[in-house]
């Protein structure tokens, strides 16, 4: 009580004694479009605590794992890599190392999103090494660059973790639209392909159709699906997936989650709980998989950590690297908080879906 | 970050100022700090060159050497330049003189189009008009079925049909004319700027409906790469404005300033939340604040401006100042603040509140328990809770189907807080300062 006490009166006062303030002030502009009507937004009533939930259960048609052709993912990123190779091939048709050459570095890594701060300490780095090691050419340079870009990436073991005994819960988190659902069909299709047997679980009870669009790529990728009622609890249908997966003997459960900013308190709570719930018995959740967007800014490192912090990320999936964004955030979520990028979407199809590979994600930033 | 930024300023200044002059070059410095807060905050990195370049020019102009005060003076500088660059003229919708007018939505995946279209729709329904979406995304998985139930929630039709997107669209218009609908709000699948086919498709849509309108829907969270989206869409859809998504949460947004360089037609609306009624009108101001991590406070006075009431806040900032703020004023406000919606999005734009409030989990039940507990006491007992002895606490946590500890909690808090409020209360200092600022308290949560 105490919380929305202090809140109240700290409206009161900053609500009310600003706007008095400043009312006349304002009055005069309205900028952005015509006057839009004030939209009236009711407070949300509060979440039903339980639900039960009939668990809908769609049984999967058999598909034959076919044999397809992995995208390769240098063909794929490389698209449009124009800009990017533009400033690095402005810094290799010079001779010397100048300050023009650390500007299209500066630029080329920044504009890949890797961010102004981890942009800083590279370069800083790089310019250490550029006079301990005698470097000269603008091509060692880029060749010292990229080593210690692949030497940031190296380490962390990037297979998804499998646990054989109950069955394992692979959860999908992340903020709206950037990939979640698309990523999960991908990940079932490719463990079917593997020989495990895959239940999903529509954990995003909120999205308008989102089960129906699960129910898509459930088929896609020839598993079950369980599904609740719009609205309903998420953890209660992770929980009834759980229970399912173990009564029939399926391996992976890829429980979906609906979008969710890492901003609002109340929806991560509900994150976390699903999480409790899914680690129960008889589960263990062996993956928690933050997707990002890879168009994302510097927003993204945030983002992996209020989602970690919530419900302990062990992975990144890096989505739509097939457009012009570079997803440089992914370098600094690795070394700022030591999550590994796991898995690389290129596409909206099932099989656009590839392991991440430092080596080739660096070669492809510097690739003209 | 707004606090931070000033900081740095006036410690950038005060070193200057050691030095006897301010020329180009201690300018220089401090846009280099601007340049920093800017890429910080997702504006592309060539924008950001442009708009430094405008800035600085504006800087040299005024003189700051004589200023006495050159840290605001640069901060109002920068911030009037970032106004300017997301502001300009309003879109102002004007309906076809042949109805339906035509709204085309178009942007990269997962940035919001659908769930703006049914904001839209709703939007125009509040002008009077009579809207019909269509659902011409036949790429994804169950879009038209999220676009019919969006369009249940707001009660307008949807039109579609699995053809292909681009007859879709044009039976949309038909069947639009058909039922008499005055706007057609076609929503399409999202698709990558570099996509020759799917842009290929956009295009044939766009000359198929001929739109009034075309939308870009943008998501706040992009990072560098939105220059190169607005600018692909632009060339093939030749844009009439932008929608920013996604503003409900922290991302500073600078994307909304690299998309207004490239496409120079004004961001009409800004979607701030899942729901349907999560949509308003783009305020360059406070988006210029945000981005340089200004805090919301403009937002704030806003949705306050519309809920309270003048006099009724005139009164009770006066009493606050007095220190007679009762109880029944303070219910009186309460029903003010409820009007802003629930009280986690409020906290979020306060000013100077500590970080752990800001997670704290608000309830808005609890909004409801304070209110029932200071209902059940008489107008007598709300104006002086020192006449509240036992018999009547009790009788007040019957009344409100609280416990009698909880009463006993609320006057106790009540009275702290009217201490903290009578010393914030006297006189803020004005929006173009820093606002009052709350001290740090002691929460016991
Ligand atoms: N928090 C928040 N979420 C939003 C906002 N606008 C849309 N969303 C959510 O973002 C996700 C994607 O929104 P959609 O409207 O489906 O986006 P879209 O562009 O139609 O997506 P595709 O059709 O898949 O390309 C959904 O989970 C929406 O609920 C917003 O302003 N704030
Ligand atoms: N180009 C591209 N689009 C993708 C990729 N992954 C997902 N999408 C699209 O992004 C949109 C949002 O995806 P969805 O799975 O619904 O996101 P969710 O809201 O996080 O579940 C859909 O239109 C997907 O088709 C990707 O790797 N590349
Ligand atoms: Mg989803
Ligand atoms: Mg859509």
């Amino acid at each position: 009580m105490t919380v929305v006490l202090i809140v109240l009166a700290a409206i009161i006062v900053v609500g009310g004694a600003a706007f008095v303030a400043t009312a006349a002030r304002r009055r005069a502009r309205h900028p952005g479009i015509e006057a839009p009507p004030a939209p009236t937004a009711p407070p949300k009533p509060p979440p039903p605590e339980v639900l039960t939930v009939e668990p809908e259960v769609v049984e999967p048609e058999a598909v034959e794992p076919e044999v397809v052709e992995k995208p390769r993912f240098r063909e794929r990123l490389g698209k449009a890599r124009s800009l990017f190779a533009g400033y690095v091939g402005a810094v290799l048709s010079r001779s010397t190392i100048d300050d023009e050459t650390w500007d299209d570095l500066e630029e080329a890594l920044i504009r890949a999103d890797v961010g102004i701060h981890g942009t800083t300490v590279l370069l800083h780095e790089l310019k250490a090494r550029v006079k301990s090691e005698g470097i000269t050419t603008p091509d060692a340079l880029i060749e010292a660059l990229k080593a210690d870009l692949k030497k940031s990436l190296a380490g962390p073991d990037r297979g998804l973790r499998y646990e054989p005994g109950p069955p394992n819960v692979w959860l999908f988190v992340g903020v709206n639209g950037v990939g979640k659902t698309t990523t999960i069909g991908k990940v079932g299709k490719q463990q079917a392909a593997e020989g495990r047997s895959v239940l999903m679980a529509a954990g995003d009870t909120f999205r308008a159709a989102a089960a129906e669009q699960l129910a898509t790529w459930a088929e896609r990728a020839g598993a079950e699906l369980v599904r609740g009622t719009e609205g309903g609890d998420p953890s209660a249908v992770v929980f009834d997936a759980v229970e399912r997966a173990a009564a029939r003997g399926y391996d992976v459960v890829l429980a979906d989650t609906a979008g969710r900013l890492h901003t609002k308190v109340n929806l991560m709570e509900e994150l976390r709980k699903v999480r409790r719930v899914a680690e129960k018995a008889p589960g263990q959740v062996t993956e928690v998989l933050l997707v990002i967007d890879a168009t994302t800014g510097q927003n993204g490192l945030v983002q992996a950590k209020q989602f970690t912090e919530a419900v302990d990320v062990t992975g990144v999936v890096l989505t739509k690297l097939d457009g012009t964004a570079k997803g440089g955030i992914a370098l600094a979520i690795q070394s700022d908080l030591g999550i590994p990028v796991k898995l690389v979407g290129l596409g909206e199809q099932v099989d656009d879906l590839v392991a991440f590979d430092p080596d080739e994600f660096v070669e492809a930033l510097f690739e003209e | 970050m707004f606090d931070a930024l000033s900081d740095r300023f006036e410690g950038i200044f005060k070193r200057l100022r050691g030095r006897g002059r301010l020329g180009e070059a201690e300018i220089d410095e401090v846009l280099r700090e601007i340049r920093v807060a800017l890429l910080e905050a997702d504006v592309n990195v060539r924008v950001a060159r442009t708009l430094i370049g405008r800035i600085k020019e504006q800087c040299l102009a005024a003189d700051l050497a004589k200023s006495l005060t050159p840290a605001q003076q640069v901060i109002k500088i920068v911030h009037d330049a970032l106004v300017d660059a997301l502001g300009g003229a309003n879109l102002k919708i004007t309906y076809a003189s042949k109805p339906p007018t035509v709204v085309l939505m178009a942007g990269l995946q997962g940035s919001g189009k659908t769930t703006a279209s049914a904001k839209l729709a709703r939007w125009f329904k509040q002008q009077g008009r009579h809207p019909l979406l269509v659902g011409a995304d036949l790429q994804r998985p169950a879009a038209v079925e999220q676009l019919r139930v969006l369009g249940k929630q707001v009660d307008v039709p949807v039109f579609s049909e699995p053809s292909s997107a681009v007859d879709v669209a044009g039976k949309g218009l038909d069947e639009a004319r058909r039922l008499g609908r005055d706007v057609l709000i076609v929503d399409t699948a999202g698709r990558l700027h570099i996509d020759a086919e799917l842009m290929d498709e956009v295009r044939r849509i766009s000359e198929s409906i001929r739109p009034d309108y075309t939308f870009l829907v943008v998501d706040a969270m992009t990072g560098q790469d939105a220059v190169n989206v607005a600018e692909s869409f632009n060339e093939t859809l030749s844009l009439d404005g932008v929608i920013l998504s996604k503003l409900d949460g922290d991302a500073r947004g600078g994307a909304a300033l690299s998309v207004k360089e490239v496409v120079g037609k004004p961001i009409a609306f800004a979607s701030v939340g899942e729901k349907i009624a999560d949509f308003e009108a783009f305020h360059p101001e406070r988006m210029a604040s945000r981005i340089l991590g200004m805090g919301d406070v403009l937002t704030l006075i806003e949705k306050a401006e519309e809920a309270f009431d003048q006099e009724e806040a005139e009164q009770a900032a006066a009493k606050l100042a007095k220190g007679q703020f009762t109880l029944e004023d303070f219910l009186a406000q309460m029903q003010q603040i409820k009007k802003m919606g629930p009280l986690q999005n409020i906290i979020g734009m306060l000013p100077g509140i500590p970080k752990e409030l800001k997670k704290a989990e608000i309830d808005d039940r609890e909004l409801a328990r304070v209110e029932a507990i200071i209902r059940s006491m008489t107008p007598q007992e709300r104006r002086d809770p020192s006449t509240i002895n036992g018999s009547r606490r009790l009788r007040i946590a019957n009344g409100s189907g609280m416990q009698t500890s909880d009463v006993n909690q609320l006057l106790k808090q009540f009275k702290e807080v009217s201490k903290m409020m009578k010393m914030f209360g006297k006189g803020p200092k004005g929006m173009r300062g820093k606002g009052p600022q709350l001290p740090s308290m002691d929460l016991g949560i």
